[in-house]
């Protein structure tokens, strides 16, 4: 084998850490990446496995914040809580459910990172039928909740989160 | 001081070692991060927010059948003393209970328990339900503490994103919330030096570990916390599933190891567990990793059949209840520092003479 550096198929720049093999039509086709692109693409590799989940999303966090148009330096403070995306760089906390919806680029990102996947496949939530929660306050989440469906283009949810919307304040 | 036989199990049905593997492994946790829509996280909101949060939760818990009565400890109106206790007990986490020495925890920081099951609230997400269990038990823990998110979830609007799945402080517990932990000990691993390897390829499938108390805390006694890393892109039951078969397959090497040990080198084992058990039996001063330490020898000495007559549930109770806040209770008041490693000694004397 020749020592020379394969290179990303994706981004042409990085050195390659995974090859996988895709079968498209019946024939297999092979991809070669580099760790940062088979981590956008949802694809672990040993590199970015990390025995400290914190530290290790925090590194992945740093290699992430380079300059480019996901930099998160031209979005603003959370409209829900004032939390800065330079706060959670420095707690590794986010401040309230909205911060997913203001940040949700480098997030998404971050989140692909580590966990291999950005899609929920777990229980769903959709509110309670009958609350304990004061109603003004029901109706809040349930807000929250449909502006963040509504931004997630998930229109389905959206629609029975309306739905429940209708139902309280009749 | 706090009263804990107001819980039902005293918080320590856990410990009774009734669990299946229970001769490896101690007990199972399972925890949900949870938190209610249109409410900061608690370490960005207000003191009003978190003692609205506490009193939503307190009532949604109050209907809630499978936890039945619970008792509610406002950690914030504890003593330190009784923080370290429930921490000890495994009942709070560490953030919530002692999140440093001088620090006392943030207001409407509570806890409430009812049996194996409990909710944390007001830690880093506004709850945190979870079940913890004695032995290998994945499958109680989460028909538990499942049972108790869905019925609460039928009183609370909980932070919910239709992409990422339930939304929490810290994005690497986003999607399911579910941490499942099994605390297991494999002295066998640790003795025949395959631990490193064999922690190594947990990593490479997806799992962490961990020691006795979570999230930095250190490996002591050979005890190992093992747990799911990531919370996003599987169902609970598929990470569940993949954590049960994995800590399956660590059973089994510890199992071969064992048998390892008694074929090569029978004697030097033998003689090791015994000393331990002499150690314990009658030394009259002890430090905590000591205490661990030698428990793990006892513990293999009784799991390979050669120390008789002594439980699983008193190996357990000693861990737990050799600890500062765990003594100081039993004493009734605070010992000092240099009061415990003979304090400390006194019970697991008087513990393995029963």
């Amino acid at each position: 084998m020749s020592d020379e550096k394969v290179l990303c198929d994706q981004c042409g720049e990085r050195e390659v850490a995974v090859r996988v093999t895709h079968v498209v039509d019946g024939e297999a086709r092979e991809v070669k990446l580099c760790d940062r692109c088979a981590a956008e693409r949802g694809i672990q590799t040993s590199t970015t496995v990390s025995q400290t989940p914190l530290g290790g999303f925090l590194h992945a966090l740093w290699k992430t914040a380079d300059p480019g148009p996901a930099d998160a330096a031209g979005t603003g403070p959370c409209p829900g809580c004032g939390a800065t995306f330079a706060d959670f760089r420095e707690s590794g906390r986010l401040g309230c459910a909205e911060c997913y919806v203001t940040f949700e680029g480098q997030l998404r990102i971050l989140i692909r990172r580590y966990h291999g996947s950005t899609h929920h496949h777990g229980r769903r939530h959709i509110g309670p039928a009958d609350t304990g929660q004061p109603p003004d306050d029901l109706a809040r989440g349930l807000r929250e909740q449909l502006r963040i469906a509504v931004s997630a283009e998930n229109f389905e949810l959206a629609a029975e989160l309306r739905d429940r919307l209708k139902e309280l304040e009749r | 001081m706090i009263d804990l036989s107001l819980v039902s199990d005293g918080g320590i049905g856990w410990l009774d070692a009734s669990g299946p593997e229970s001769h490896l492994v101690l007990s199972t946790r399972v925890r949900l991060a949870r938190n209610l829509a249109g409410r900061p996280f608690p370490v960005r909101s207000a003191e009003s927010d978190r003692e609205d949060i506490l009193a939503s939760v307190r009532d949604a818990t109050g209907t809630a059948t499978i936890l039945g009565p619970a008792t509610l400890v406002r950690l914030d109106r504890l003593a330190r003393l009784d923080r370290q206790l429930l921490h000890e007990r495994h009942l709070v986490s560490k953030e919530l209970a002692v999140p440093d020495a001088d620090t006392t925890p943030r207001s409407g920081s509570a806890v409430l328990l009812g049996g194996p099951l409990g909710v944390m609230v007001n830690e880093e997400d506004h709850l945190r339900v979870q079940g913890l269990y004695s032995g290998l038990a994945l499958e109680a823990a989460w028909g538990g503490v499942g049972t108790l998110d869905a019925e609460l979830a039928q009183r609370l609007a909980f932070a919910f994103h239709p992409e990422f799945g339930y939304l929490t402080s810290c994005p690497t517990n986003v999607g399911t919330g579910l941490r499942a932990s099994v605390l297991i000990h494999l002295p066998g691993l640790v003795l025949t030096k395959e631990i490193n390897k064999v922690l190594q390829s947990l990593v490479q499938v997806g799992l962490t570990f961990r020691g006795l108390y979570g999230e930095g805390s250190e490996v002591v006694g050979n005890f190992f916390q093992l747990s799911n890393q990531t919370t996003l892109g599987k169902s609970e039951s598929e990470l569940l599933d993949h954590l049960a078969k994995i800590v399956r397959q660590v059973i089994g090497y510890e199992e071969q190891a064992r048998q390892v040990l008694l074929r090569d080198a029978p004697g030097v084992i033998e003689d090791k567990v015994w000393r331990a058990y002499g150690l314990l039996r009658y030394a009259r001063s002890l430090s905590f990793e000591e205490t661990m330490n030698l428990l793990s020898g006892v513990r293999l000495g009784v799991g390979l059949g050669l120390i008789p007559d002594v439980g699983m549930y008193t190996l357990n109770k000693a861990l737990v209840f050799t600890q500062p806040a765990h003594l100081s209770a039993m004493a009734g008041t605070e010992l000092a520092e240099d009061e415990l490693p003979v304090r400390r000694a006194d019970f697991v004397r008087r513990t393995l003479e029963l």
